[in-house]
């Protein structure tokens, strides 16, 4: 599997995280070499094997649909980088 | 007073309670270590001196009633990947910036109900994702282990190399730790020390920064296998704010040591010797199983014929959860923000600037394995070969009581050896990572060290929630084995241009040595 530049390039937008173009080059070569050495999945016949969704079997539990928590909004924008009130603040998103 | 930063877990324990010393001398020699000894090894990235001598106060307001909790008065070191209540965390990621909790980890909050101080937080790899700690923000961690004869710097694994590199150097009596893929054991098995990743579910995620979410569990760092039962049994326990924690009893983990092994039936996996592993590594793997025969097991050679295919699909499984679990950090609710033209310039620019190198990596491969049009060539593929991994240790349990394995395919290595290609680091968590992906505990114990005079490790695994059984079999190995700790403390600001004399220790001699401040 080779991953070409215009992939790493898009990749890197779907994850939000801008590369520069040497960054981009050299992912090139690091995420196909990665998902080449994966490839050899391929050997195993899973056509019967159902995949793995738990590690112990156990029932999901499910607690009373009732609030539990609340009233804690200053502890919730305490870390924000921006704020206003109690509103997080981001650059205009609708014109 | 003799040196209270060399008694392990349950010596401190008992001194504290026959008041040999207090909480708040205990708590002040290892204060003292921490300040002498973390500019050279760096396993601390903030330590808490104010916080930690405030509980000891506490401490010994309960001692002094008569009225200790099971770890009371005990200095311990916390993983930075744990949440702790008004501290900074960070994870040791940029993108964390100052990042305050306004809450406790569940298992913190275990530690510290059960009367445990805080000495501060630890180092590790950005967010947990490095087998060697050099991926950190707060620049590597240094081993208090060197080669024989050279001043080499070593790494102390990762990614708890802080807490293995911590309790090695005495700079606190046991830590909290996490382990993905290897992240307890690896750290534990280059450090001399005992680490136990238990099974999935038997210890809250809550409050721990995730990484995979289906992979990741805490456990304790300790000096024997005694203080890591005596840690695990405050941490471990069921707790509602995780839904995949589980609710079932936890064992009093101390009183399982005492049992012996007699009639225990050990495996040992044909498929873990793999090409290419160091004589060493194959020989102390042979000792093990001496010691554990002599002890009065049985040994049954099983086969887990799809170990090999375990380290790929790890390396599909843990980047998918983590692209998705790292996508939180936009730069709007907490953390770093670098701001950008518009908000998805801002989160580019945010992220691109606190991610490190190998984060951004992993980020990128499981965005990429999550893909449209990729999901079924590899997430549910590898998620079938887990099926698979863990069906191989479902056949072996029909036969062998524990598994017996090395924990690294090599000893510790210096900064830079492995660092410029992911995959040959990415080899070092070979013998670990199978356990994670069939959620199961294990544990790993020193056993032996290489020409070199740098600790190896041997692993056990169990069944599901058999814990107890990994502490009783590491038992027998420690008592065989004897401890490994470092004689001399080149790191306390008194080095001498000589290398450390490592030796191996009959058991509870480490504190009759002359300490070496």
């Amino acid at each position: 599997m080779h991953v070409d530049e215009k992939t790493v390039r898009r990749i890197a937008r779907l994850a939000r995280i801008k590369i520069t173009d040497d960054e981009a080059k050299g992912l090139e070569a690091e995420l196909s070499g990665i998902l080449n050495w994966v490839e050899q999945l391929g050997e195993v016949d899973t056509s019967n094997v159902e995949p793995m969704t738990r590690v112990v079997a156990q029932k999901l539990r499910k607690r009373d649909d009732r609030v539990t928590d609340g009233e804690i909004a200053d502890a919730i924008v305490k870390n924000a980088p921006m704020v206003d009130d109690h509103y997080f603040v981001v650059p205009k998103v609708v014109e | 007073m003799s040196d209270l930063t060399r008694l392990t877990l349950a010596e401190a324990r008992d001194g504290l309670k026959t008041k040999t010393f207090t909480a708040t001398e205990l708590t002040k020699a290892h204060i003292e270590a921490i300040e002498a000894g973390n500019p050279a090894l760096n396993a601390y990235v903030l330590a808490t001196p104010d916080h930690a001598l405030a509980q000891a106060k506490a401490s010994d307001a309960r001692l002094a009633k008569g009225d200790a909790r099971p770890l009371e008065g005990l200095p311990l070191g916390n993983k930075d990947l744990f949440c702790t209540n008004g501290i900074r965390t960070t994870a040791c990621s940029r993108i964390l910036d100052d990042f305050k909790p306004t809450y406790e980890s569940t298992v913190g909050g275990n530690l510290w109900n059960a009367g445990a101080v805080m000495l501060g937080k630890l180092n590790n790899d950005e967010f947990a994702m490095g087998s060697s700690n050099e991926t950190s923000a707060f620049g590597p961690v240094v081993s208090p282990w060197r080669r024989q004869g050279k001043a080499d710097k070593l790494v102390p694994g990762g990614s708890s190399g802080g807490s293995s590199a911590a309790v090695a150097a005495g700079l606190c009596l046991a830590a909290t730790a996490t382990d993905t893929g290897g992240s307890i054991r690896q750290p534990a098995a280059l450090t001399g020390t005992v680490g136990i990743k238990p099974t999935y579910g038997r210890c809250s995620r809550w409050g721990i920064v995730a990484f995979a979410s289906s992979l990741d569990q805490a456990g304790p760092i300790a000096k024997t296998v005694r203080d890591a039962a005596i840690m695990l049994s405050s941490m471990a326990g069921h707790d509602p704010k995780d839904s995949t924690s589980v609710d079932a009893p936890v064992p009093d983990y101390e009183a399982a040591l005492g049992q012996g092994i007699k009639g225990l039936r050990v495996g040992v996996p044909k498929e873990y010797r793999v090409e290419g592993m160091s004589k060493e590594i194959d020989d102390l793997w042979t000792k093990g199983i001496e010691w554990l025969k002599a002890a009065g097991a049985t040994i049954h050679e099983i086969s887990l014929p799809h170990t090999k295919y375990a380290l790929p699909a790890y390396y599909i499984v843990a980047p998918a959860e983590a692209s998705s679990n790292l996508a939180r950090y936009d730069g709007v609710r907490y953390g770093l923000r670098v701001p950008g033209k518009d908000v998805i310039d801002t989160y580019e620019n945010t992220r691109a600037a606190g991610f490190g190198k190998e984060v951004r990596r992993r980020i990128l491969i499981g965005t990429y394995v999550l893909s449209a049009g990729y999901y079924d060539a590899y997430y549910l593929k590898a998620q079938k070969i887990r099926t698979l991994i863990k069906r191989d240790f479902d056949d072996a349990w029909s036969k062998v009581d524990v598994v017996l394995t090395p924990t690294t395919p090599s000893p510790a290595f210096a900064f830079g050896e492995k660092s410029g290609d992911p995959i040959a680091m990415y080899l070092e968590d070979i013998f670990t990572v199978t356990v994670n992906m069939a959620g199961l505990p294990g544990l790993s114990v020193p056993a032996g060290l290489s020409s070199e005079g740098t600790p190896l490790g041997l692993q056990l695994i169990g069944k599901p929630f058999d814990e107890a059984t990994l502490f009783r079999t590491a038992q027998a190995i420690e008592d065989a084995a004897g401890r490994f700790t470092i004689g001399e403390r080149w790191w306390a600001g008194e080095a001498k241009a000589s290398a450390p004399a490592a030796k191996a220790a009959p058991k509870g001699a480490a504190k009759k040595k002359p300490g070496g401040k």
